[in-house]
């Protein structure tokens, strides 16, 4: 039975990960900010830099999509 | 602040910012802008193939119409205080947290976080929306933080930097905790009770050795629990022990001490693990409803101080050389430079330039006072026109708006700490408990002295009153997110439960139930011919000073002509020739012949209809009159609560207006004028004491005082960013209408608290059924306590919620 023992010890161990990945997350300032990230992550990445005016309809054709208002 | 103008002839909006134009005169290619500044924003933003910025929301710009005086931020340049700004420097690179107030879409997101673009030194920049703060690092070699601010502001996102920001303090830490907190109860809840399992389906473990591992380690497990996790409901206990008064946290702290003592106890003296899996449940739902009453509005704040609105540094006038200078080193004596759109810090004289000074920070009163060289001059206003000179007459600390502020700041004492329906309720019930645990002891002890301490024990673990310690926040909670959704903002639950309790609401009048930026000026007098306005827009046109701007807004002729020998008489008017003709316009001794003074402007209550005279060859032919408007809610929401609630109205004005006002508050009993800031204050120290619980909105400074001594104090403001007083919820203008409606909702939240009591209730009694009997399993508790928890936040939730849709919140 001695191996329901490793097992249990393992299951905490794992369990433990867990909650470490938990707090680091919250240290780390995740909790701080629930809203910019969800707007954020749908612009274009940074290919704006050089980029030409032909662009500007790939991006119009996208950004209409989402097109939405924070108010 | 942006005011909507009358609309032009033509229906125009601009590109940058949706602003109607005037005119198309100011375009490149096909898009239209209202004014230069919005022009130079777009210029800026396409040179650098920026435009993807109008692309993610149609006309997502702020107006650029007033632009910052080029040295503004001149006192950038000062090394230590810039070093008090930043956030993080090594020399190389900076960091620097900015509030930017005017974010508000994703376009603007987007334009901030590609700063990087605008300018190669600037590294990297982040947007925390919901705080509207932006923190972007840049290198210190290249670029100074003056430039960092002045190109913000270049493309319309100027930071609001102030007196406070020099002070960094530490917050959301404790918000912080909390979440350590349900993450290491939430931990042990699920890994007690797996350990739990084999007890749960009673499996007949022969390996003892096994069973008393699994005890050891549940114990091991609930020890953060009990002694991290729980802590603060002992604290809490005891600190209202202490002062004579049984809160909430006392049956709780009973029945989790309770719990645990007697469940070390099972697993030293059985090796079993006695009820931590309900110390553990118990604790996780307990922290996840303070997770969910704590609820706040970062980006507002309610304990605002009158200080944050003062500028850093002023511009200090020596010997003909200026020199920026912190605010704390004015002294008596000194001359400064107050600039157009800056506030004045310190009461002072006015020593060059003409002043229209702004007291809206003050008075909630949008028309500008005019002050001529000599006059004194407030702290707390706000210079729009010219640039003036000022000589410090008192020290800050000694000026008549740190002086109204310090006067009315009544420090509302600790009974927020105890009120509440749930902490009355617990008295009754802490003793009710010990009662039962108590009777059953008693009970039992002749026959069996074991199942007489099993009942004592297990009537306090199943009497904890969880269920009840989740329905006030989950409530609440609930209502306040319902509430944000609709643009009023309050404080904290506590302030909901005061709400609950209102029967009285007093009103201040001017900013409140009039609107604050539309002040509107009409042709109140004489007859004008379609060439005659023009001529008087065209005059109008060549002055700054904001009545005249008003007066030329609100015409709708086109202006072909020019004025010649245009003449602006400060504090006066303003005239000039016309095709040969005089025309003047301004207050009535502009012109010799009428000879007559108007009375000068009293500085808290101004008139609330001020008139403009119009002169054509000195002859008076008309006039304008301003007139602040009532917000068009004002007679409904009025007459709707005055029903139910005793309505009274405070107002700093006369009574021009009491025949109206009377109408609409039903007797003359109820209006006040001409009160200063401590009358309102006293009146509503009058009303307390006939016991009523007062409700107060109000928005300007003058209106401090009344805000904080009141019950509930609610400020209403047209932008819920911008200024408002200390106060326990913020309202925005737009939903003045709905203020019936947030009474009700809040009155009826307070019931579905009381009715969630009975269903808690119930849990206790079936439990307290087991409990004398001593029959209480710890399987049994495992069940009933988290049961009861959960049925009590699905009813309050969802009767909230579906409450808030059947009213339209939602």
């Amino acid at each position: 039975m001695s191996v329901v023992a490793v097992l249990i010890l393992f299951s905490l161990l794992v369990a433990g990960g867990f909650l470490f990945a938990f707090m680091w997350a919250v240290k780390s300032g995740q909790y701080d900010d629930k809203y910019t990230p969800s707007v954020r992550m749908l612009f274009d990445d940074k290919n704006q830099v050089f980029s030409i005016n032909k662009k500007t309809n790939t991006i119009k054709s996208r950004t209409n999509v989402e097109k939405h208002n924070a108010n | 602040m942006v005011s909507e103008q009358k609309p032009p002839i033509v229906n125009l909006t601009c590109f940058h910012c949706g602003d109607v134009c005037l005119s198309d005169s100011i375009h490149i290619d096909e898009k239209i802008f209202c004014c230069e500044g919005c022009k130079t924003v777009y210029e800026i933003l396409n040179a650098r193939d920026l435009c993807n910025y109008y692309e993610l929301n149609v006309q997502p710009g702020k107006s650029q119409k007033s632009v910052f005086a080029k040295n503004k931020f001149e006192y950038l340049d000062d090394a230590e205080l810039a070093s008090r700004l930043l956030d993080f420097s090594d020399g190389k690179v900076s960091t620097v947290t900015f509030f930017i107030p005017q974010m508000h879409c994703s376009s603007c997101i987007w334009l901030l976080e590609n700063l990087f673009n605008l300018n190669e030194h600037i590294l990297q920049s982040r947007v925390n929306f919901i705080e509207k703060k932006l923190s972007l690092s840049f290198q210190t070699e290249a670029l100074t933080l003056r430039e960092v601010v002045e190109l913000l502001a270049s493309i319309g996102y100027e930071p609001f930097i102030s007196f406070d920001d020099l002070e960094k303090k530490s917050k959301s830490e404790t918000n912080k905790t909390l979440y350590y907190k349900m993450g290491i109860a939430g931990f042990g809840f699920g890994n007690i009770m797996l350990l739990s399992f084999p007890e749960y389906l009673a499996i007949d473990v022969s390996n003892t050795t096994l069973r008393t591992t699994f005890a050891y380690v549940i114990l091991l497990l609930s020890l953060p629990l009990f002694f991290y996790c729980g802590s603060e409901y002992f604290i809490s206990a005891i600190k209202g022990l202490r002062k004579k008064f049984v809160n909430i946290d006392v049956p709780i702290s009973l029945g989790i001490f309770t719990l645990f003592a007697k469940s070390v106890y099972e697993v030293i003296a059985n090796g079993n693990p006695g009820y931590m899996d309900s110390l553990a449940g118990l604790l996780f739902f307990l922290l996840l409803g303070k997770i969910f009453q704590n609820k706040t509005y970062d980006m507002l704040n309610f304990e605002r101080n009158y200080k944050s609105f003062f500028p850093i540094s002023v511009t200090l006038k020596k010997s003909g050389i200026e020199k920026i200078i912190p605010l704390s080193q004015l002294k008596v004596g000194d001359r400064f430079l107050v600039r157009n759109g800056e506030l004045i810090p310190a009461d002072s004289i006015l020593f060059s330039g003409k002043g229209h000074i702004d007291y809206s920070f003050v008075t909630g009163e949008s028309s500008p006072v005019d002050k001529n060289v000599g006059e004194t001059v407030f702290a707390g206003g706000r210079q729009t026109g010219s640039a003036i000179e000022l000589e410090v007459l008192k020290e800050i600390s000694q000026s008549y708006l740190t002086q109204l502020w310090n006067n009315f700041q009544v420090k509302k004492n600790e009974h927020y700490t105890f009120s509440g329906a749930a902490n009355l309720f617990s008295k009754y019930f802490t003793f009710a408990v010990l009662g039962v645990a108590t009777l059953s002891f008693v009970y039992w002890m002749n026959s069996n002295t074991n199942t007489a301490v099993n009942a004592f024990v297990t009537v306090l673990i199943v009497a904890c009153p969880c269920a009840l310690a989740l329905s006030t926040p989950f409530t609440l909670g609930n209502t306040l997110r319902i509430f944000g959704k609709n643009n009023f903002y309050i404080k904290n639950i506590q302030v909901l439960e005061d709400l609950g309790n209102v029967d009285t609401i007093v009103w201040d009048k001017t900013g409140t139930l009039t609107e604050n930026s539309e002040s509107e000026i009409e042709l109140a007098e004489g007859n004008f011919s379609q060439k005659e306005l023009s001529k008087i827009k065209a005059l109008a046109g060549n002055s700054m000073h904001p009545l005249s701007k008003k007066i030329y807004y609100s015409i709708n002729e086109p202006t072909q002509v020019a004025v010649d020998t245009f003449e602006e008489i400060p504090g006066k008017g303003i005239k000039g020739i016309i095709d040969g003709d005089e025309y003047a316009v301004g207050a009535l001794h502009l012109s010799e012949k009428m000879g007559q003074e108007t009375s000068s402007v009293d500085f808290l209550a101004t008139p609330i209809n001020s008139e403009v005279f119009i002169f054509i060859n000195g002859e008076q032919e008309g006039k304008f009159r301003i007139k602040n408007k009532y917000r068009k809610e004002t007679p409904g929401v009025i007459l709707n609560l005055r029903k139910e609630y005793d309505s009274y109205l405070l107002s700093g004005d006369n009574n021009t207006e009491k025949e109206y006002l009377t109408t609409l508050f039903s007797s003359e009993e109820k209006l006040r004028f001409k009160q200063s800031p401590a009358d309102k204050q006293k009146f509503i120290q009058k009303l307390q004491s006939e016991r009523k619980n007062v409700l107060m909105l109000g928005d300007g400074l003058n209106d401090a005082g009344a805000l904080s001594q009141s019950n509930v104090g609610v400020s209403l403001s047209e932008d819920i960013l911008s200024f408002s007083p200390a106060s326990d919820g913020i309202l925005s203008a737009k939903v003045l209408e709905k203020i019936p409606v947030f009474l009700n909702f809040t009155k009826a939240s307070i019931r579905i608290i009381y009715a969630s009591f009975v269903i808690s209730i119930l849990y206790n009694l079936i439990g307290f059924y087991f409990a004398v009997q001593g029959l209480l399993s710890p399987l049994f508790s495992a069940i009933l306590m988290p049961l009861s928890s959960i049925s009590v936040v699905i009813f309050t939730t969802l009767t909230t919620t579906i409450l808030a849709k059947r009213k339209g919140l939602l």
